[in-house]
């Protein structure tokens, strides 16, 4: 029987939407990098473009009340410092991009005023040059004014702001737009609200081409399945040429340490520090065969097995 | 399946009603619907016969080895995406132990793999087969190992190209069924011969493309050999995921026979072949062998093979209901949850970890988590005080007080008022539970 080896095409192309800005782009980061631009399904380069390869952001925590007692021992006490701990992203962790975020903002937690938090932001500006996302603290009140203030602070830098909610957007899309900043638009696992919220903020004003979708990571073993789905579901319909979803996506694959599976002591299923790392890479790897764009990752080691991977994945590069 | 008419264009057209249908198209539209069986036409051709079986064939053939309580069972999948159905047979994990390593290294490896069995949500997940491999040891060093597989009782896969010592190796571990790897265009004929003696599946590879792979199975389906498994080759993952999704493809979507048969993926030692296994899971390679692999990563790995191949349209529930954790008494503390798999038991572990006795009253939320069914609309106040109720906890306990998730504070007052209980609040995360417990017990 004759075989003629069956390629797909698509009328849709992912959006290209870039992060970041160099001094000639009005900003200060050394790179300006770009997402999306795909017009097929995920490495299917047999059959289609993969003009950028998938980004890999390490997330920066400002304080240690959330930061597993795990990376704490393996990551070293710059953990304690977003300073620091930002510094060793870019110069010894191999992060193409920085994911801070401000959860002592908190008012029920710490509580840090918007100054301090801002002078955060602009300390990790000038301590590295690589682009920069920046996510408040999730009360829905203290965010509108920190996030006003951290989009002032770093104009013309082409942040990404997150996150827009379904029932909290407004302030924090008016801030974004404010200074030419991007958007990371969170939905929960469902298409039509991914695909609610980027009308939401194209309605509000938002340019498309800012606009980062984060259809929530769940992490291996925690309802992976639920997001590899609607991952590979929202990538299809993009393609199929749903210009609402043609949105780069985000995948946050930090939350591989909060799995008791992942991290509990358990002889059997070897060293825990080990097996955590090899949690983070999998989900992060999963996600990125289902279709996203840039995840987020903590853990060096586990960025350093999945930034290889990556590169066999796109075919050895 | 074939249409009613494909079907009837292959009867022979006599009308004579012995089916019980009046008209050979009646009988075929019934065929068709699968209603009546083949059998009930007397007068079919043996090639009409064997026609319809193969058109009404799944798209991709189930394969099938080892021994009837220790089977590994690959192919027959459907769908090219989860999403649209589900995926049916789990990747087959197994691993490799080569007679390079000397007999020692190869009986511990071959014991480590069948040590690597656990219990994750209710379910064992394992490495399901070993395989053995002929490299640089002697024939004879290569046929002690394979004996000793034999005996784990795992399903085993035969590793040699080389058709003499193949059937030397095969007639050892013959009750087993094992798999035989494998036929290349360059030992084709004599491989060919060995597999249909014994009538053990096959796998195919060596081929440079997945054309070459096509144009061999069907040699080897003229020879009479059809319980195949096809090897594409590949060095990147790149490769991997485009021979195996071309292969997928044509199968499903063309149906196209050659190519309708499982795969496998042999993987090395570095760190991209250990991950290229977690591609394999989610990438379409029905079974995944791998040389060497820590425990840390086939934890994890099979978890995902857990998650990639659950139904999407039913979440793995417990049933709802009342248990005991350990022996709790009238006195004991009452704890509630969802009847979400993943849930029950990340809580009942917690609880285990406390040593002490529990009652855990499961509520029914369609098996979804506690946070997504209060969310939903599905886990509330009078759903849990139904079950309370339902499962007559105050007549089972006098304790009269209910612990609650720490997630769903917000339904302490109504919960109080439809039960007259005392609501205790308990931690959030399910992993503070031992501290709380223990604490209430002094
Ligand atoms: C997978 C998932 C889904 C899956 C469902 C999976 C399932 N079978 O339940 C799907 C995709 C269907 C889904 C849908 C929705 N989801 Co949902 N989902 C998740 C996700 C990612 C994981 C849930 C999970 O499995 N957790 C693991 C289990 C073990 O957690 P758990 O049951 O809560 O149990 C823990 C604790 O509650 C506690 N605990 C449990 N029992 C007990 C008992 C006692 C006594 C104690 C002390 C503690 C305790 O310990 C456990 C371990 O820590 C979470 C986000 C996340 N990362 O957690 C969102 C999440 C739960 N979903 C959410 C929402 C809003 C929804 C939707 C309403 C969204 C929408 N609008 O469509 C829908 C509702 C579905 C519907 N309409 O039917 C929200 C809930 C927000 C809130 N605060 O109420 C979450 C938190 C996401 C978010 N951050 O916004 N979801
Ligand atoms: S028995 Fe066969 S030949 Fe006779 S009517 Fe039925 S299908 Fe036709």
């Amino acid at each position: 029987m004759a075989f003629e080896v069956p390629k797909e095409k698509f009328q849709g192309r992912i959006r290209e939407v870039a992060i970041g800005a160099t001094k000639e782009q009005g900003g200060t980061r050394s790179v300006r990098l770009v997402l999306g631009g795909s017009n097929g399904l995920p490495f299917h380069r047999f059959e289609s473009e993969m003009p950028h390869k998938p980004l890999v952001a390490m997330d920066v925590v400002d304080t240690m009340r959330v930061v597993p007692d795990q990376l704490v021992s393996s990551m070293g006490p710059v953990v304690k410092d977003p300073v620091e701990w930002a510094r060793k992203c870019e110069s010894e962790w191999g992060a193409d991009v920085l994911l801070l975020r401000l959860l002592s903002a908190n008012p029920d937690e710490e509580n840090r005023p918007v100054e301090e938090c801002v002078s955060l932001v602009q300390k990790v500006l000038k301590s590295v040059s690589l682009p920069l996302i920046v996510y408040g603290c999730g009360s829905e009140e203290k965010d509108a004014k920190l996030m006003e203030a951290v989009s002032n602070a770093a104009k013309g830098e082409k942040l990404f702001l997150g996150q827009a909610e379904e029932k909290a957007y407004k302030s924090i899309t008016a801030a974004a737009m404010a200074n030419g900043h991007g958007i990371v638009a969170f939905s929960n696992l469902d298409i039509n609200l991914a695909k609610q919220m980027n009308i939401l903020l194209l309605d509000f004003g938002m340019k498309p081409e800012n606009i980062i979708m984060d259809p929530l990571m769940a992490a291996l073993g925690m309802g992976l399945e639920y997001s590899y789905s609607v991952i590979e579901r929202l990538r299809q319909s993009a393609l199929s040429g749903d210009p609402v979803l043609q949105m780069p996506m985000l995948c946050d694959c930090s939350c591989a340490w909060t799995v008791p599976d992942a991290v509990e002591e358990s002889l059997d299923k070897g060293r825990s520090e080990l097996r955590g790392q090899n949690w983070e890479k999998i989900t992060a790897y999963s996600a990125l065969v289902a279709g996203a764009d840039m995840v987020v990752m903590r853990h060096p080691k586990a960025v350093a097995g999945l930034k290889d991977a990556l590169a066999d994945l796109m075919g050895g590069v | 399946m074939p249409t009613a008419m494909e079907i009837y264009k292959l009867l022979p057209k006599k009308n004579c009603g012995e089916c019980k249908f009046p008209t050979c198209l009646a009988f075929a539209m019934q065929l068709a619907n699968q209603k009546v069986a083949l059998a009930a036409c007397p007068y079919v051709s043996p090639e009409a016969k064997v026609a319809l079986e193969e058109s009404g064939a799944p798209p991709i053939k189930l394969v099938t080895f080892g021994t009837a309580d220790a089977a590994a069972k690959i192919g027959d999948e459907t769908q090219l995406f989860r999403h649209d159905k589900a995926f049916f047979h789990p990747t087959v994990l197994g691993i490799i132990a080569d007679d390079a390593e000397g007999i020692d290294m190869v009986k511990a490896k071959l014991e480590t793999a069948r040590s690597l069995s656990f219990e994750r949500v209710g379910q064992i997940i394992r490495v399901d087969s070993v395989a053995v491999r002929h490299s640089t040891g002697t024939p004879q060093e290569f046929l002690d190992a394979v004996r000793y597989a034999a005996g784990i009782g795992l399903p085993v896969t035969i590793m040699t190209e080389d058709p003499k010592l193949m059937a030397e190796a095969l007639a050892l571990c013959a009750p087993g069924r094992p798999l035989l790897y494998r036929a290349t265009p360059q030992n084709f004929d004599d491989m060919i011969t060995v597999a249909k003696a014994c009538a053990f599946p096959l796998v195919i590879g060596g081929t440079a493309s997945a054309e070459e792979l096509s144009s061999l199975t069907e040699k080897a389906k003229k020879a009479g050999v059809v319980d195949l498994v096809l090897e594409p080759s590949g060095s990147t993952a790149n490769d991997m995921l485009e021979k195996l999704t071309t292969i997928r493809r044509a199968a499903i979507k063309k149906k196209f026979r050659p190519l309708g048969y499982p795969t496998v993926t042999v993987l090395g030692k570095s760190p991209r072949d250990e991950i290229k296994a977690a591609l394999g899971v989610m990438k379409y390679s029905s079974m995944v062998l791998m040389e060497d692999v820590s425990r840390e990563f086939i934890y994890p790995l099979m978890a995902l093979r857990q998650n990639i191949f659950t139904d999407p349209q039913v979440p793995i529930q417990v049933k709802a209901g009342l248990y005991k954790v350990g022996e709790p008494t009238d006195k004991s503390p009452v704890l509630f949850t969802s009847n979400f798999s993943l849930t029950y038991f990340t809580v009942r572990a917690d609880i285990e970890k406390s040593k002490l006795p529990v009652w855990l009253l499961v509520v029914d939320t369609d098996g979804q988590s506690v946070m997504t069914a209060f969310a939903a609309g599905k886990l509330t106040p009078e759903s849990v005080a139904k079950a309370i109720e339902a499962e007559k906890v105050k007549e089972k306990n006098t304790r009269n007080e209910l612990m609650i998730p720490g997630q769903v504070s917000r339904m302490s007052g109504k919960l109080n008022e439809l039960t007259n209980m005392k609501v205790v609040v308990g931690p959030r995360e399910s992993s503070g539970l031992p501290k709380v417990l223990k604490a209430m017990s002094v």
